[in-house]
């Protein structure tokens, strides 16, 4: 019982990351169609941005700060310079170039920060929290906290704001959008800023906990866009609770079988609920047009 | 003979090329490489481009096909033609499984399910040590001879490989001229109306699924042999998405679009590593450039073009002759 306990907690933190990949994942999905495969690497950016920041001596929380801009400008290039330009792009074609520009910012982070493991200080002391028998680090708390936190300001976002509607408007229709006087292009660009900087924060929450390096971002992006398909693609709630139910499910499969395993587990849950559930948990079934 | 014309040209540079320059590393070294790419480019082009059915886990049955041929030899002590069978057993009864439910699904979800198939396989190969050695692999495979003639040095694999690859692109052409293959894109076209027509588009997709997979296990096994090792680093997810990339960059739906595209991606690393820590960035946006400008692919690119000029030309011929 102490053990699952102590699994949940650990499986609620990753699912916490997993969950803010998800919802970014699925905010440029809903915004452009675009399955976008580089979003680990928006997680990845911001992480080791605020890592090498803090080394040059900048504030933590001015760290934190400038390495989400960062992350969020990247955002912006990669709509502005790979997905606007793209006008003829099929789905599978999208698919490539925003592999290609996974495979760019690799590249770039190979460059700049080389191919060392880095990590962050936790951002309060580090005094293990005891319940029961489990026991769980503040920046645990930190991570499941800040998440809750993000997916209500989101929620918030596209329900309430003008701004957030008029995204959501554009991911219905983008001629009608257009028609009623939305900027569809600024939206877009808004989308892919916004998604890139919930990746950032998911890096920075995460790196005090796991290490960074330039391509930790790969698995992470595979497990947001898991955790999109699970919950039902472009449903922002369903990525997030998605996110939530990977995490704790592969926590606990790889306590009880191997830790090996633990990627492996996740896939093969994705696989079943495929199987007999193909829209995912909160998902409606597509209709296909003939 | 005017359909297959490409074909034979094609035969012909290929098969002549390590007579003309049996030792240059390009031909013997490289060119094995770019081979055993384009048996697979073609392999998975039949399932993507015919029957618009995406796979991102196709390294996962020429894993299978390298793993079977490995462990049946080493571990078993089978001969190399029978570890070949039993690969081509496994990859067939796994595929043909799991074909059925994965292709009832479709876009994203179909990707991710495949996705995750090729990531649980080649998991499975990096962690199951009592069986595929880990991470570091097998080694010392027995050499492979084909009607007694033992294929041991890189120009002898050459034409092995030669001679699967056009096997591969000559099956490809015909399917894609074949009921079957109209069949195939008429799935591609529309399901729904696929299925209007009378095609029995589960079965269809599910053909074409095990028999690309085969074709992989096939390469797979021969790759094992040339390579005399086998080590989970070669079947990863980034070779499935490496290998989507070739058929996507040649022009989807076109066999010599494939062949195009696996050429460039093999030949591309060879010639940036001049660049060295740039190889990857350079890598990258290569991808993305031509992706964003060509979405319909080189090959199919340049061909529209030639035949859009080829088009204008005859236009003005006929205009000239009758003033």
């Amino acid at each position: 019982m102490d053990q699952l306990l102590q699994f949940f907690i650990s499986g609620l933190t990753v699912g916490s990351i997993y969950a803010l990949v998800a919802l970014g994942f699925s905010i440029i999905y809903n915004a452009s169609d675009v399955v976008n495969f580089a979003q680990g690497e928006f997680v990845m950016i911001g992480a080791m941005s605020a890592i090498f920041m803090l080394k040059a001596g900048i504030p933590y929380p001015l760290a934190i700060f400038l390495a989400i801009l960062t992350s969020a400008t990247v955002g912006l290039c990669l709509e502005k310079f790979a997905i606007e330009p793209a006008k003829r792009a099929t789905v599978v074609t999208t698919i490539i170039i925003t592999i290609g520009a996974s495979i760019f910012l690799r590249g770039a982070a190979l460059l700049i920060w080389g191919k060392d493991i880095y990590g962050l200080p936790p951002f309060t002391d580090n005094t293990p929290i005891h319940i029961g028998r489990a026991t769980m680090l503040p920046q645990n708390l930190w991570v499941m906290l800040g998440t809750a936190f993000l997916v209500i300001v989101v929620k918030y976002f596209f329900d309430k704001t003008r701004v957030g509607k008029a995204i959501l408007a554009c991911s219905y229709n983008k001629k009608a959008a257009y028609l009623v006087g939305i900027n569809v292009k600024t939206m877009l660009l808004i989308a892919y800023g916004l998604s890139a900087a919930l990746g950032a924060v998911a890096g920075v929450l995460i790196a005090p906990i796991t290490f960074m390096t330039y391509g930790a971002g790969v698995m992470l992006g595979l497990k947001g866009f898991c955790a999109a398909i699970l919950g039902g693609m472009g449903n922002s709630m369903g990525a997030v609770l998605g996110g939530v139910i990977l995490g704790i499910v592969e926590t606990v499969g790889a306590g009880f079988i191997s830790s090996g395993y633990k990627d492996a587990i996740a896939f093969f849950v994705i696989l079943l609920v495929l199987f007999f559930k193909p829209s995912g948990i909160l998902g409606k079934g597509e209709v296909e047009r003939v | 003979m005017k359909r297959l014309l490409g074909f034979y040209i094609f035969s012909f540079i290929t098969l002549v090329l390590p007579i003309l320059f049996p030792d240059n590393y390009y031909v013997t070294v490289v060119g094995l490489t770019v081979l055993i790419n384009i048996s697979l480019a073609v392999s998975l082009n039949l399932l993507m481009g015919y029957a618009g059915q995406i796979s991102l886990g196709h390294a996962a049955f020429f894993g299978l096909g390298a793993y079977s041929s490995a462990i049946f030899t080493i571990k078993y002590g089978f001969s190399p033609w029978t570890a070949i069978t039993f690969g081509l057993l496994i990859v067939f009864l796994l595929s043909y499984i799991l074909s059925r439910p994965i292709l009832k699904l479709k876009g994203h979800y179909l990707a991710m399910a495949t996705l995750g198939l090729g990531i649980i396989v080649h998991i499975f190969f990096v962690q199951a040590d009592e069986i595929t050695g880990g991470p570091d692999g097998i080694s010392g495979l027995p050499t492979l001879s084909i009607f007694g003639f033992p294929i041991d040095t890189d120009l002898k694999w050459y034409f092995v490989f030669a001679l699967f690859m056009l096997i591969t692109v000559l099956l490809s052409l015909n399917i894609a001229d074949s009921r079957a293959g109209r069949a195939l894109s008429a799935v591609h076209g529309s399901e729904i109306a696929a299925q209007m027509m009378g095609i029995d588009t589960a079965k269809v997709k599910s053909h074409i699924f095990v028999f690309s997979a085969l074709i992989a296990c096939i390469a797979g096994s021969l790759f094992a042999h040339q390579q005399n090792f086998v080590s989970p680093e070669s079947f990863s997810f980034f070779f499935s998405i490496e290998l989507v990339t070739m058929v996507v960059l040649g022009g989807l739906g076109s066999t010599f679009g494939a062949v195009v595209g696996a050429f460039i991606l093999s030949i591309l690393p060879e010639l940036l590593i001049v660049f060295e820590d740039f190889e990857v960035l350079i890598f990258g946006a290569i991808l993305m450039v031509i992706m964003i400008f060509l979405p319909e692919g080189l090959f199919v690119a340049i061909k529209n073009k030639v035949s859009y000029l080829a088009f204008k030309r005859s236009k003005k011929e006929v205009a000239n002759a009758t003033s």
